[in-house]
């Protein structure tokens, strides 16, 4: 009935663009093989009549008129940032 | 054997709204780097998007306007990538349920002569839903710098069927979308400031096989008429190649405009994992045939159904509608007139086409702060067909209009215009060039018509042009019968 | 416990301005001299800058000499858990990744506390993105107990708790997504509350799971807490999760003294499980103390509850992968240096590794792991589905009682470092408060007595947005009970 699921630690941190040393790697494999033993539990609880719960209150349309506010002004926005060069953010030369 | 090419081509659109699509931070092209930021546009910890309302308006009628379905309810998804120029590393779309169903475009392929409407054809398309616009990547030599002006812009992806068959079609289908967006107000479609960008999905197959050949995703398509020669370079390619015995690996190319060949980017690596999920931070989009029915009767007249109009009721011809029509306030200038005059609607139609757009290009003005107006041309039209003045004064006169913006008459009163004789004289004249010019008439008399021109012309000299051709022609032919 | 000012309740701070016997900035200077004279032991703070506080306060005491005072919060010290975006302020979420981050804005909460004059007062520690149960996560350092300083204080508001219960702030702020303002309540031994989710804009609180998070007061007694909920309630156009409903007034509703005949759910779930009966003895006591009080209680049935774990595991991390994203190494977090780096990818993953800690490294990549291709549908949308049974556990519950009350946590504060190699005990331990979140409803803890010294919980789980019920119902055993004046020797 339930497959086993190991998670591919390299495959998911690659994409969750973390890098990890191999002792984390064996660690959290381990770790995380036992947590999703127990999320597996799920499967006894029949849902297939259930429709899933996206938002806690059914409301819908929520929206605003189209009219420009005040956003940051250009300093405040970059203060934070590691790199920058006329006004703009500096990253590794992107090769598309 | 003979090959065939399949096409489809993702197009995204920017909507034209004040304020982007999930930030109230302006929207707009050309403002200084990061300067259109809010906390949600830099993806602030703490920032929260919200739907602008205009942006779904914009592209239900875009839906509307391509005969797509609009379903009841649509919602929002969270697309998870990192890439600099994604200010959340998430982009939010809509994955499984987008905004607008199927739908076509109406496209027109150039006709055999300039003159002739070509073949209309509908390509059919997928879908079209809403997402946000990323920032822009600006590139050096050591590194890349990026601006985030452009991140939340509303963005409509139009994914077209496998349904065209040639770079025309492609170019059809673009210009089609640029058009019918304009029209609606939705977009400028300008592909130099980014508010439309196209990709392509090529392969090539034998006439009359089904199934698609391998194809591949066509990048860097910069402006309409490099998606037309980057797609009919690629098809010559992709046959080159299967006919040399070599298969069409998926891969990404671009398209080098300079060198005039597509260039392979990178070979087709793993699909890439969006992770997908409906995003918690936005409540889902219900539309109700009360709003489908605002923004359709919103929707004006679309540039082929005014085309078509045009060619059928006031006769024009191919020549000068398709010039009109993409021009919807050109249009509208030119029916206010032709309405009121339609036998002479195409007179109306030389002038705008012709006289109108050369003086407008030439002063670098728009229509909209022209002196001419509607009115004018109707009495240039009204001189010359009561016969006041030529067709060829006309054309002088229409100058004058331009510039001062007085009335035909008022002009013509003015300098002059009006023959200052009578018909007799048309016939003492009429008789003088006879005498003149000897073999001409000689020539006349033997049968070539084409000969009465040389009479007509000293004619038209002696009445310093303002004589009638028409009726000079035919006293030239009294006399000389 | 003294006279001084900071053993005060924000109440009574307030009917001392009013009446003019004390000013702001007196108040104030109480609570930087006793940050000064405690936290080197309970380290509640991650940083606060006296100076600016001083200064709120001087202008808080003009408005008042010109007979402008902006509310009863007005000149009231608000500790603030270091995830609430304050312009100019470090927002930090106690994570290395945001170390250096000043948040150019402000958030909603906290412009609303600026129009009712309140001083905002400090960064209080967390654990790394509001993610733990014990505030050992946080990446700036841990926080203890104020009760027993080998102990921890309760996560993820372990600062907030800590900082009121220590006296350091008279009310703070907190967020809660899986119990993260009311275990660390139960755990300090004063009143916590997660609002119903909605009530409270979550514009500007950097977001862990955005189905789940909500903002919330932790406070000495109710009525702190009503005060504080009061000014921070109410739709916001800038979160469309916020709800467009009616705020009543909490405070007001919360001294209602009139009669009412209160019918209370105890869920068998919560209560049959308990490995530790001795750890909720004052949770039994005092339903005892209600009974005598005329409540009526009734044994509820909450089916799905040994499912909450699983369901917001997936859920919180999933919206949480996503959520953390922003944070690497290009706009405006620490970015890694140091390191031959070819591409972004690089700087992304570089940066992260060295800015998250290892529970948000676990979270993190199980929630992109339940997210990705061909796991969405077990997993999360499965998760879901658990969810929507939850809530109408909850909604079957509700038709029959007006409340529910449970314990808030299966014991009381453990041992700093009693999990460290176990993180799947450590959420277990959220059992009691999680189902909240997922189901939306609000739910309170309360001080209700001591085990071995240290504070326990009881836990008043309410329908939604009738957060003044839950207010009324914990009063009535508040008013009878000397615990909201009971504080540890520090």
């Amino acid at each position: 009935m339930s497959e086993e699921r190991s998670i591919d630690i390299e495959k998911v941190a690659d994409l969750a663009r973390i890098a990890l040393t191999n002792d984390e790697k064996s660690k959290l494999s381990g770790q995380l093989n036992s947590i999703l033993e127990y999320i597996n539990k799920l499967n006894e609880l029949d849902t297939d009549d259930v429709e899933p719960m996206a938002h806690p209150h059914s409301v819908f349309n929520v929206w605003r008129e189209d009219k420009a506010e005040t956003g940051l002004p250009i300093q405040e926005a970059l203060k934070n940032a590691p790199k920058q060069r006329q006004n703009m953010i500096v990253v590794p030369k992107v090769v598309e | 054997m003979k090959y065939e090419a399949v096409i489809g081509l993702e197009v995204h659109v920017q909507i034209k709204t004040e304020s982007k699509i999930f930030s109230g931070s302006r929207s707009g092209y050309g403002y200084e780097p990061n300067e259109l930021v809010d906390p949600v546009v830099f993806g602030l910890p703490g920032a929260l998007p919200v739907m602008n309302k205009a942006a779904l308006d914009g592209i239900i009628k875009a839906g509307l306007a391509f005969k797509c379905s609009i379903p009841d309810w649509c919602k929002w998804d969270r697309k998870n990538y990192f890439y600099p120029d994604s200010p959340n590393n998430y982009q939010i779309t809509q994955y499984d349920q987008p905004i607008c169903q199927g739908g076509e475009v109406e496209i027109e392929l150039s006709g055999d002569s300039r003159a002739e409407m070509g073949e209309h054809k509908n390509i059919k398309l997928t879908r079209i839903h809403l997402e946000n616009d990323v920032g822009k990547l600006n590139h050096f030599t050591e590194d890349s710098l990026v601006d985030y002006n452009r991140a939340f812009t509303p963005l409509m992806e139009i994914v077209s069927e496998p349904d065209m068959h040639s770079g025309d079609e492609a170019f059809g289908f673009l210009t089609s979308i640029r058009q019918t967006m304009i029209y609606c107000g939705v977009s400028d479609c300008d592909m130099e400031k980014g508010q439309m960008r196209a990709d392509a999905n090529i392969s090539v197959r034998p006439v009359g096989e089904t199934t698609l050949g391998s194809k591949i995703e066509l990048k860097n398509l910069n402006s309409i008429t490099g998606v037309k020669n980057g797609i009919e370079y690629e098809i010559k390619r992709q046959i080159r190649e299967l006919k040399k015995g070599n298969s069409i690996k998926q891969a990404t190319w671009r398209w080098n405009a300079d060198l005039g060949r597509t260039e392979l980017m990178r070979e087709k690596e793993d699909a890439h994992d969006y992770r997908y999920f409906p995003d918690p931070d936005l409540l889902p989009v219900r539309i109700d045939d009360e709003w489908r029915n605002r923004i359709r009767s919103e929707i004006p007249e679309l540039p082929f159904e005014k085309q078509s109009r045009f060619m059928d009721d006031y006769d024009l011809p191919y020549t000068i509608a398709s010039v009109l029509v993409p021009d919807r306030a050109l249009s509208e200038f030119f029916e206010e007139a032709a309405k009121k005059n339609p036998s002479k609607a195409k007179a109306i139609g030389n002038y705008v086409t012709n006289d109108l757009l050369r003086e407008l290009s030439e002063a670098g003005q728009s229509l909209a702060v022209c002196k001419v107006s509607p009115e004018h041309l109707l009495s240039l039209v009204e001189a010359v067909e009561k016969g006041t003045i030529t067709k060829q004064i006309a054309k002088d006169v229409f100058v004058e209009m331009f510039q001062s913006g007085e009335l035909a008459g008022k002009i013509i009163d003015r300098k002059g215009l009006k023959p200052d004789f009578d018909d007799e004289q048309v016939k003492v004249w009429c008789q003088e060039a006879i005498n003149e010019n000897p073999k001409p008439v000689d020539d006349f008399r033997s049968g070539n018509d084409k000969a009465l021109n040389a009479l007509l012309g000293q004619v038209m000299k002696k009445s310093r042009g303002k004589a009638n051709p028409q009726s000079v022609n035919q006293v030239l032919r009294e006399l000389l019968s | 416990m003294g006279d001084e000012l900071h053993f005060k309740s924000a109440g009574e701070l307030s009917d001392l301005l009013s009446s003019g016997s004390v000013s702001s900035v007196e108040i104030v200077k109480a609570f930087i001299n006793r940050v000064e004279a405690v936290d080197n032991s309970v380290k509640a703070f991650n940083s606060y800058d006296a100076e600016d506080a001083l200064a709120q306060a001087k202008v808080s005491d003009e408005r008042r000499v010109k007979g402008e005072t902006l509310s009863e919060l007005d000149g009231i010290p608000v500790g603030l858990k270091d995830n609430l975006a304050v312009k100019d302020q470090p927002l930090t979420c106690s994570s290395k990744i945001l170390e250096s981050f000043i948040s150019p804005y402000d958030g909603t909460c906290i412009q609303k506390l600026k129009a009712k004059g309140a001083v905002l007062w400090g960064r209080l520690n967390m654990d790394e993105f509001a993610m733990g149960s014990s505030t050992e996560n946080s990446g700036t350092h841990t926080t203890s107990n104020p009760w027993d300083l080998e102990r921890i204080p309760g996560g993820s508001s372990g600062g907030s708790a800590a900082a009121v219960a220590a006296c350091e702030a008279p009310v703070a702020l907190g967020s809660d997504t899986g119990g993260s303002i009311r275990q660390p309540a139960s755990h300090c031994g004063v009143v916590g509350l997660k609002p119903t989710y909605g009530r409270v804009s979550r514009f500007g609180l950097a977001a862990f799971a955005s189905s789940l998070d909500q903002i919330g007061p932790i406070a000495r007694n109710i009525d702190d807490a009503a005060l504080l909920l009061n000014a921070i309630s109410g739709y916001d156009s800038h979160d469309s999760t916020s709800i467009d409903i009616a705020v009543p007034d909490f405070r007001k509703a919360a001294a209602d003294v009139s009669d009412r005949k209160w019918t209370i759910g105890l869920p068998k779930e919560y209560f049959e499980e308990s490995s530790d009966p001795e750890a909720i003895m004052p949770v039994l006591d005092a339903i005892e103390f209600y009974k005598s009080q005329g409540f009526e209680f009734k044994n509820i049935s909450l089916p799905r509850t040994e499912y909450a774990v699983a369901s917001y595991y997936i859920i919180a991390t999933a919206e949480a992968s996503s959520n953390l994203a922003r944070y690497d190494g290009i706009r405006y977090t620490s970015r890694a240096e140091d390191f031959d780096g070819k591409d972004s990818i690089d700087v992304y993953r570089q940066s992260r590794a060295l800015g998250f800690g290892e529970e948000v490294k676990r979270r993190v990549i199980l929630g992109t792991y339940v997210l990705s291709s061909g796991y969405y549908d077990a997993y999360y949308l499965k998760a879901q589905k658990c969810r929507t049974l939850i809530r109408s556990d909850f909604e079957n519950a509700f038709e029959s009682v007006d409340a529910i009350m449970t314990p808030t946590s299966p014991t009381p504060a453990t041992l700093k470092g009693a999990h460290a190699e176990d993180p799947l005990a450590m959420y277990l331990s959220d059992i009691y408060t999680i189902s909240a979140n997922l189901a939306g409803i609000p739910g309170l803890s309360l001080p209700c007595g001591y085990v071995d010294g240290l504070p326990v919980g009881l836990q008043i789980l309410g329908k939604p947005f009738k957060e003044e019920e839950i207010f009324r119902v914990g009063r009535i055993f508040e008013k009878a009970h000397a615990f909201k004046d009971e504080y540890p020797e520090l």
